[in-house]
């Protein structure tokens, strides 16, 4: 909200220095986003007095006004303007002074030049060369008491606070607000502004009638009557305030209107009395289906939910929203029907959003207004229309559902006041505090306040609201500090996160690099990577408001995140590229929330660096994956096994589940080229994916400690050729079932020549190692021979000679 | 028998063979081959046994004598050819120094990820666990047991994604847009002490530009305890901001208003880039905003089934990607989520 500091004066006496005010507002609470001055950008702009007016030799329509200048300096312009005089005082701008181009309305330099044939000692501004408004007719006459010489900044320039303000504080969305929260941080004293005025004639009930029909969204409806007005422009003073705080003025009613809106934060709406059907208004529901156009032109559909102004026969307008077209205040309008009332904020709300208009008037109502304040807003509006307007007030309001006069009244007590600071602040500063804000303290010996909340203040309804504002107003800088104490809690264990953190650790040291990608994706993507059965099976939960079609659907794989990743980074040459991410996918669960199950997936491309980084060697694959695979599992501690398997985006025969105990906990593979090419990816991509729930039980807490062997190992190599279908792991095992076997590495794999067609030939290194002695030849080469036995009958493999 | 002219031949041979072991084999060689157990040395010392006692004593030091001498001289010479061997990498196959070594793959963390663990970290270290929570909220934790009933204007301060999910008529599931739903959660089952932090993603209905984004990360915090008050609040959130922003740090606090906390407050750093003196960072405030926090509101306590006149608690949340943005210097939040390895490589 705009609050120009001029207008603010008027309610309170503002310090001198406009930042530090902006500072404590600020750290109240009251947060200025913005200091905005207008006239800041005149310079050489000075109030002069016009002495005496010349006429232009050459021109009709140009005069030579004198202008005084101070320090008994006169100067000559040309000036066009035809409301020129003798003794006015006027913004004179020098040679050299910035402007706005009168007519491109371009910021510009005011140079020497000759007018028709005479000289122009600089000139007389309008207030469009100010930059004040669009006016350009005439010069712009300054106030008579404006000192010659003065600086025009310091008769016309203004600070505007722009406040960026919460939605607790609907008071504050009002001059008078902020003036509040001004006096009460400078001690300054707040000056409320007068409401009286004379009434006249017939009494307001016996003019017109009002109706509430739905009193749960309208608590109270005050109505004035204005007769005999005059529609015309406002005062000047009133239309520089509105056009300050960013307001367009319109006419002295209309103006009057947002004029107390702005003062006091009430929203009010004139109607053409003559225009409200049986001068009855009714506040009501809407009927479904409705329509109403609006003061704005625009045209709405209703629905029930929406609160209706209306008279005897249709709606005039959508209360605390906008008002009706077919009762606006024209140049026509004699008797103005003035309204003030209270409307239920969350309805407000709702309406506002539900057709999308929000206005001045709906910003604060939606945020919950003193039921207090219809009557005191109407009185001030009431009362710049008879002195504005020319207008004749109606005895009395028309006053609907007043309601009793409840006061909040809130016990604070001192020791509540302490256990929340940690301070104790004295008796009378705590009254202090209060009352500067408007809050009544009575002390309660021996130990309480009662505090009488004011009317304005709806969101104070607990001592702890209290004993915010006391720490607000003290400056919660000026607390001390302290440190926790007491008891520390126990434990909790997370063991997902923990695992999850592993895991970064030990791919980032394997040389991966981490990303985070979006939860959200689109069909597309998903089905890329996903088989349609799978979609169909779980269907993804989906966004009712997407902020684009591209992360419509929360995700539930992360393979479509690493393949979109890894294709905006490849480039021109094969550098290597591996990346991983660990994050949620979202399982949709029958009314429930998606079950968000830790997932892990990475993916490799690109060519093997060279002794220099050159990207020149073995272009990665299925066991440039599977390293990393086994470097995390292995930093895990987990024991796992790959078996050949099938999945939509692995390509065949490059593809393994990867398991322990019996659990499948992942995948690894070669990505189908089906399925990079839908990535725009013309490489090969080896990926792989654990989901780190199934991992978790397979996580040693800790790794149990083996005793390190006493007696020497014997190490030996085995050659045996197998059909091709027989696997390592495979060969490993029947090795390793010999309990003399302590190990046995794979170390070559060979088929073609002299190796039979259909076979292969695998070497393994196999360590032996007995506990409690040490191992002969002779015990090798016996274990050697029952281990080539039982590969024989089990897999069929002979001994490579 | 060995004779004394064996013995001086035996030396003479000896030390010309090892004149010409060059290197550290030769010289193992000549060691085995006059000093080893199979050695010539050996054999002739053995030798010996067939001799007078008179002789057998005196050929038997000089043979001695014979082997102290070759050990001394291998010894030497060993050290010579070890110098030379050395002297000549010195000289012959001096390095290039400034060329790289063989790279390493160098794997790093997201920097989102490093910064939440200093966070985590500085956090832990003062006590707080952590508790994570479900991305996908019920309305229910995110707002109305935060204070925040439907069409409360405060719900303009989230901007909300919703599931496209409808339960009479209204919308019950979410994007979570803050953290603060997992405070509810934890209240719910664990009684005070309680200490936690809720690291995690949230989402905003929000436009994407150089400082906002739709998917964002936070960590909220929450203590609940006997004696807790706005004091212990301060001097957290100061700790907390010199840990991860440098001691000298000054720390500012504001009044602020979230419904879920009631003193509301915001805490502020100096610019550490201007320190105080109004840059493009701070907004020429001198002051930068880095979360937000206050006591938890009494209802909260309340409803969680403490006593509210007993405990009090206090939280606070911020965002990490603001964060990072500070520390790293990072101009546009929508570098996190881009994922471009040439600004990843960069952390």
């Amino acid at each position: 909200m705009r609050v120009p500091l001029r207008w603010l004066a008027e309610y309170v006496d503002l310090p001198a220095h406009k930042e530090d005010l902006a500072r404590r507002l600020t750290t109240a609470g009251v947060e200025v986003g913005e200091i905005i001055r207008t006239g800041g950008q005149w310079e050489n702009i000075v109030v002069g007095e016009v002495v005496k007016v010349d006429p232009h030799p050459n021109a009709d329509r140009l005069s030579l006004p004198t202008i005084r200048i101070g320090n008994g300096e006169e100067r000559q312009v040309v000036c066009g303007a035809p409301n020129i005089a003798a003794g006015q005082k006027i913004a004179y701008a020098a040679v050299g002074a910035r402007l706005i181009d009168g007519h491109t309305g371009e910021p510009t330099t005011l140079k020497k030049a000759k007018i028709r044939g005479v000289e122009s000692q600089g000139m007389v501004c309008s207030e469009k060369e100010l930059g004040l408004s669009d006016e350009h007719e005439g010069i712009r006459v300054l106030p008579e008491d404006s000192p010659v010489g003065a600086d025009v900044a310091e008769i016309l320039g203004d600070t505007i606070f722009d406040f960026d303000l919460t939605p607790n504080r609907p008071d504050l969305f009002s001059i008078l607000g902020i003036a509040r929260e001004v006096a009460a941080l400078t001690g300054a004293k707040f000056r409320d502004p007068p409401i009286q005025y004379e009434e006249k004639g017939a009494q307001a009930k016996s003019k017109a009638k009002v109706t509430i029909q739905a009193p749960d969204l309208c608590s109270r409806y005050v109505a004035a009557i204005i007769e005999n007005i005059e529609v015309g422009p406002s005062p000047d003073w009133m239309q520089e305030h509105l056009t300050a705080a960013g307001l367009r003025p319109i006419n002295n009613v209309v103006d009057i209107t947002n004029y107390v809106m702005l003062e006091m934060g009430q929203p009010l709406h004139a109607f053409d009395y003559d225009d409200v059907a049986r001068h009855h208004i009714i506040v009501c529901r809407a009927a479904k289906n409705g329509r109403i156009r609006l003061l704005d032109r625009s045209r709405h559909k209703l629905n029930e939910d929406v609160l209706l102004i209306a008279d005897a026969e249709r709606a005039v307008g959508i209360a605390g929203v906008m008002g009706g077209h077919n009762s606006e205040v024209t140049s026509k309008t004699k008797t103005v029907l003035l309204e003030a009332a209270n409307f239920n904020g969350p309805n407000i709300r709702r309406t506002s959003q539900a057709l999308k208009i929000r206005t001045d008037a709906s910003t604060r109502f939606e945020k919950g207004l003193s039921p207090h304040l219809p009557p005191i807003a109407a009185a001030r509006a009431v009362r710049l229309m008879v002195e504005h307007c020319g207008g004749r007030a109606a005895r009395g309001l028309i006053d609907v559902n007043p309601g009793e006069a409840t006061q909040t009244k809130v016990t604070l007590k001192m020791e509540r006041l302490v256990r929340v600071l940690g301070i104790e602040p004295t008796d009378s500063e705590v009254r202090g505090i209060l009352t500067s804000l408007g809050f009544g303290a009575r002390w309660m010996p021996p130990d309480r306040f009662i505090v009488r909340v004011p009317y304005w203040r709806t969101d104070v309804n607990i001592a702890d609201d209290v004993i915010e504002e006391i720490a607000r107003i003290i400056g919660y800088d000026q607390l001390p500090t302290s440190m926790l104490r007491g008891e520390i809690p126990p434990l909790i264990p997370q063991p997902r996160r923990d695992l999850r953190e592993r895991i970064r650790d030990a791919l980032t040291d394997a040389g991966m690099q981490e990303i985070i990608t979006y939860s959200m994706t689109d069909l597309d993507s998903l089905r890329k990577v996903l088989p349609k059965e799978d979609l169909q099976v779980t269907q993804p939960l989906r966004l009712a408001n997407p902020l684009s079609r591209q992360w419509e659907y929360a995700r539930t794989t992360l393979r479509h995140a690493l393949l979109e990743t890894l294709a905006a980074n490849v480039r021109g040459n094969h550098e290597l590229v591996s990346l991983f991410e660990t994050a949620r996918i979202y399982i949709p669960r029958d009314g429930d929330l998606p079950d968000e199950i830790e997932s892990l997936c990475g993916v490799v491309s690109g060519r093997q660096p060279d002794r220099w980084g050159r990207p020149v060697g073995d272009l990665a694959g299925f066991y440039e994956a599977k390293s990393r695979v086994e470097h995390l599992l292995g930093r895990l501690c987990v024991s796992a096994g790959y078996r050949e398997a099938v999945d939509f985006a692995y390509l065949p025969g490059r593809t393994a589940e990867i398991f322990a105990g019996d659990a499948r906990i992942g995948l690894i593979g070669e990505v189908h080229p089906r399925i990079t090419e839908k990535f725009d990816i013309d490489r090969s991509v080896a990926m792989f994916e654990l989901d780190l729930d199934a991992v978790l039980p397979h996580v040693p807490e800790i790794p149990n400690f083996q005793p390190i062997p006493q007696h020497p190992a014997l190490e030996e190599d085995l050659a045996v050729i197998v059909r091709d279908d027989v696997s390592a792991a495979h060969v490993q095992a029947v090795i390793l079932a010999s309990n003399l076997v302590r190990a046995a590495r794979v170390f070559d794999v060979y088929s073609g020549d002299p190796i039979p067609k259909g076979k292969k030939s695998l070497a393994f290194a196999i360590t032996y190692q007995a506990e409690g002695r040490t191992l002969t030849d002779e015990d090798v080469a016996k274990e050697r021979r029952r281990i080539t036995e039982r590969l024989r009958n089990d897999l069929d493999a002979e001994l490579r000679g | 028998m060995p004779s004394n002219t064996d013995i001086k031949t035996l030396e003479s041979t000896a030390l010309k063979d090892l004149d010409a072991a060059a290197d550290a084999a030769a010289l193992e060689d000549w060691r085995v081959a006059y000093l080893g157990r199979k050695g010539k040395l050996t054999g002739l010392l053995r030798g010996l046994a067939g001799l007078p006692l008179a002789e057998r004593k005196r050929t038997g030091k000089q043979a001695n004598e014979l082997k102290d001498r070759l050990e001394e001289a291998h010894a030497a010479r060993r050290q010579s050819v070890e110098e030379a061997r050395v002297q000549q990498v010195i000289e012959g196959e001096r390095l290039d120094v400034t060329l790289p070594g063989p790279p390493l793959p160098l794997g790093r963390l997201h920097p989102i990820t490093q910064t939440m663990r200093d966070i985590v970290a500085a956090l832990t270290g003062m006590g707080f666990q952590v508790a994570e929570g479900p991305e996908i909220e019920w309305d229910h934790y995110n707002f109305e047991a935060l204070r925040i009933p439907p069409d409360h204007p405060a719900r303009d301060m989230w901007d909300t994604l919703w599931i496209d999910y409808e339960v009479d008529g209204r919308r019950p599931m979410l994007l979570r847009t803050h953290t603060s739903p997992n405070q509810i959660r934890v209240m719910e089952r664990s009684q005070p002490p309680i200490r936690i932090i809720v690291p995690g993603k949230c989402y905003r209905f929000e436009a994407t530009d150089a400082t906002h984004e739709w998917q964002l990360t936070q960590v909220e915090g929450l203590a609940v305890d006997e004696g807790i008050s706005l004091t212990d609040l301060k001097g957290t959130l100061a700790e907390f901001a010199r840990q991860m922003f440098g001691r000298d740090r000054q720390v500012g606090f504001r009044c602020d208003y979230f419904p879920f906390v009631e003193p509301g407050m915001e805490c502020r750093i100096d610019c550490f880039i201007c320190r105080g003196a109004g840059c493009r960072t701070c907004h020429h405030t001198g002051w930068i905003e880095i979360l937000g926090a206050g006591m938890v509101h009494p209802e909260i306590i309340a409803k969680a089934g403490y006593d509210p006149e007993r405990y009090t608690g206090f939280a606070f949340g911020m965002g990490i990607e603001r964060i990072a943005m500070l520390r790293y210097g990072v101009d546009d939040i929508r570098h996190f989520y881009a994922n471009d390895l040439r600004f990843l490589k960069q952390f």
